[in-house]
């Protein structure tokens, strides 16, 4: 336990070091270094095909890289199955487009990989579904299936689902992009509460209000490269590469 | 905006219009006929030229259809009647030959004392699959539990079982119902065990012969189950285990259990299958193992192993591109260079494999299409949340493809049944061919042509539009989106 305990606080949440990635002769990620300690929030930025979603997609090795080590929550990503496997249930991940279960219902969406990949009685798995529900404030929606919610309330399910599995770490792969206008403050709130209870997140998104308030760093991507990483105060307020300097003008231009 | 102006263009209304009926020509109908049958000039002479068509088949059939006979001893007899009837020059349907014979179109030589036997393993069929294809409807299955059971019950009735059997058919297919009522979850068992009660059914011969094969299972599952966290080997140890049972200890066993205590049904041998006995045999046999069978190909042939995607290519187009003809006469002449000297198995069960893995090839294929059509973000949400590869497949993936599928399986299943009477060509008796050749052979029907074909193809049609109407069925209860 001791070991373990010490564990937790000592290593880092993520250790990334000297990560490269080719989609054939593509060079999408070049020389990524990135640490994440225990409970810090990272917004990921950058210009379209920087790779910045194929970066966080890495880390739960929904894409496998070349070279380069990824270590999350102390456990190496190999093609060791059991290491993917492990470090799978230990890391929940939101999607751009929800990806929920459709032939589920909003609860068996939450309560499947507790029950299957965990272990536990689906007693217990759907009190914590009920919970995490409850959270994202849609207990009602519990018995309903996905293709009958908004596609804000589908969000905020796909974070409870995510929750469900009471992971360390969250991913979010721009989660609000697919979202109409009016609905992206439901899943940002969501997303902020979270941060509040000290979840470690890293969120690729473009809504830099969201960066401002919630996150400890942000990460400026483009071809591949981190460009530049600051707190969201320097970043904003006093960037230093021109290349980000160009994209803040225009994404907070008009 | 000035006054004046905004004066001009404000409107209120303060009586609000009642709905008004559409004109004549556009309601009823008229407007159903004008729309679909007269809205041009291209589409009045296709319309008149399909009402030619259709007075052309009626006047030819009709007649023949109205005067048809029921009752005659023959087909003398027959044409003996019409022209009493209906003038010399008539013609008319012989439906009599039906009446006469209806029982080998259905039974073929099997014991007509033992009519009641397939008529149980129908009927049970239905007990059997009512869990499976009717688990969302309460109502539904209890409409064809009851029917299953008196339909059945009345039908060996009507064709002579003796009291015994009716008692103990009256008793077990009630039992069943009431498991499916109370216990569902061990309904599905007892679905599991349906064919080797079917085969017992049909084939007759020592229940312990059954029990046997169905201990091999058992067994299997309890060496699985023993060296459950062993994984892989496990599984392997359970099927050689199995294995091992069923071909040194099953038969001695079995002899020694029914030297003790005889449980023996009259023994039916398989050429005296025949009509649509064997074509359910071999249809719901080929259907119940060619999806699993498909299943399974269609998850290997897009697996990343290139070994296992290599022989799943091979065997589906290798399969797809021989006729089914091919398959059966391998079955029944070939297969047994194969085999060790002295072994002959049943041509009815080489020919079930044959049509199996034919039947296979094809789900297979359309089974890819729905696992295809499947977003890749289901995939990739299925992996993030940790299932393995198995779970993934089983809870996320297939029941979404075989969703999707359904009408493609069907089709499947459909065809196969149908070509069910391609068995004829290896000497067995299909209620289309050989049936229908036989009792034409006899004296008192030669001559007879449409009225078999008609007779049969009417039976394949309904139990064809069933199952597509099922699958309609099926569809429409695990619709989701409510769209």
């Amino acid at each position: 336990m001791q070991t373990q305990a010490q564990s937790q606080t000592d290593t880092p949440a993520i250790e990334i070091s000297r990560l490269n990635k080719w989609y054939g002769t593509f060079h999408v990620l070049r020389d990524i270094d990135l640490t994440v300690s225990r409970g810090e929030r990272i917004v990921i930025a950058g210009p379209s095909g920087s790779g910045k979603s194929t970066l966080i997609r890495c880390i739960n090795r929904l894409e496998e890289h070349q070279s380069g080590k990824i270590i999350v929550d102390g456990t190496e990503l190999t093609h060791d199955l059991k290491n993917i496997d492990k470090v799978r249930s230990e890391v929940g991940m939101v999607f751009q487009h929800f990806n929920l279960f459709p032939h589920l219902t909003i609860l068996e969406n939450c309560t499947l990989a507790p029950i299957w990949v965990r272990k536990i009685p689906r007693r217990e798995a759907e009190e914590t579904a009920m919970h995490f529900l409850t959270k994202v404030k849609i207990p009602d929606q519990a018995l309903k299936y996905p293709g009958q919610l908004s596609g804000g309330q589908q969000q905020r399910v796909a974070i409870a689902r995510a929750l469900c599995m009471r992971p360390r770490i969250m991913l979010f792969d721009e989660p609000t992009s697919a979202l109409d206008p009016e609905m992206i403050k439901e899943v940002l709130d969501t997303m902020i509460e979270l941060a509040e209870d000290g979840m470690t997140m890293l969120c690729v998104t473009h809504e830099m209000g969201f960066a401002q308030a919630v996150a400890h760093r942000v990460i400026f991507m483009d071809q591949g490269q981190i460009v530049e990483q600051n707190t969201p105060r320097e970043f904003f307020n006093n960037p230093q590469s021109e290349r980000t300097k160009l994209f803040l003008s225009q994404i907070l231009g008009h | 905006m000035s006054e004046t102006h905004a004066q001009t263009v404000a409107y209120v209304r303060d009586t609000m219009l009642p709905p008004a009926p559409p004109p004549v020509t556009e309601r009823g109908a008229i407007k159903w006929l004008r729309e679909n049958l007269f809205s041009g000039p291209l589409n009045i002479v296709l319309t008149l030229i399909g009402l030619g068509i259709l007075w052309l088949l009626v006047s030819t059939i009709g007649p023949w259809l109205s005067h048809s006979v029921w009752n005659a001893n023959g087909m003398a007899d027959c044409r003996k009647i019409i022209a009493e009837t209906w003038g010399p020059d008539a013609t008319g349907a012989c439906f009599a030959l039906i009446k006469h014979r209806w029982n080998q179109f259905v039974f073929g030589f099997y014991p007509a004392a033992l009519y009641w036997r397939p008529v149980l393993a129908f009927g049970l069929l239905f007990l059997a699959l009512a869990p499976v294809l009717f688990s969302e409807s309460r109502r539904a299955r209890r409409i064809v539990l009851a029917l299953a059971t008196v339909l059945s019950f009345a039908i060996a009735l009507v064709l002579g079982a003796p009291m015994p059997a009716l008692a103990g058919m009256a008793l077990l297919m009630l039992a069943w119902a009431v498991l499916i009522e109370i216990r569902p979850a061990w309904a599905l068992l007892a679905s599991l065990v349906y064919p080797l009660l079917a085969v017992w059914l049909l084939w007759g011969g020592s229940l312990w012969s059954e029990i046997a094969v169905l201990a091999g299972f058992g067994i299997g599952f309890g060496v699985w189950r023993a060296g459950a966290r062993f994984g892989l080997f496990a599984v392997a140890a359970a099927a050689v285990v199995a294995v091992l049972w069923w071909l040194f200890l099953a038969g001695p066993v079995a002899a020694a259990l029914a030297g003790m205590l005889p449980l023996r049904l009259q023994p039916v041998s398989s050429d005296q299958f025949g009509g649509f006995v064997l074509s359910i045999t071999i249809g719901v046999a080929g259907i119940a193992l060619s999806l699993p069978l498909g299943i399974v190909l269609a998850l290997a042939r897009r697996s990343d192993l290139p070994v296992i995607k290599l022989l799943a290519v091979m065997f589906i187009e290798f399969i797809r591109g021989v006729p089914l003809i091919t398959l059966l006469f391998v079955a029944s002449l070939l297969l047994n260079y194969f085999l060790p000297p002295g072994t002959s198995f049943d041509i009815i069960l080489r020919v079930i494999i044959m049509v199996t893995l034919f039947a296979a090839a094809y789900m297979a294929e359309v089974i890819r299409g729905g696992l295809a059509a499947l977003p890749k973000g289901q995939y990739e949400a299925a992996d993030a949340l940790g299932l393995d590869y198995w779970k993934a497949q089983r809870l996320i993936v297939l029941p979404q493809a075989l969703k999707i599928s359904i009408p493609g399986i069907v089709s499947t299943f459909i065809g196969m049944f149908k070509d069910t009477t391609l068995v004829v060509f290896v000497g067995l008796f299909d209620p289309l061919k050989a049936m229908a050749d036989t009792i034409r052979a006899s004296f008192e029907w030669k001559g007879a042509y449409w009225e078999p074909y008609i007779f049969v193809g009417s039976i394949f049609f309904i139990l064809c539009f069933g199952m597509s109407r099922y699958s309609m069925y099926l569809e429409r209860r695990l619709k989701r989106d409510h769209r």
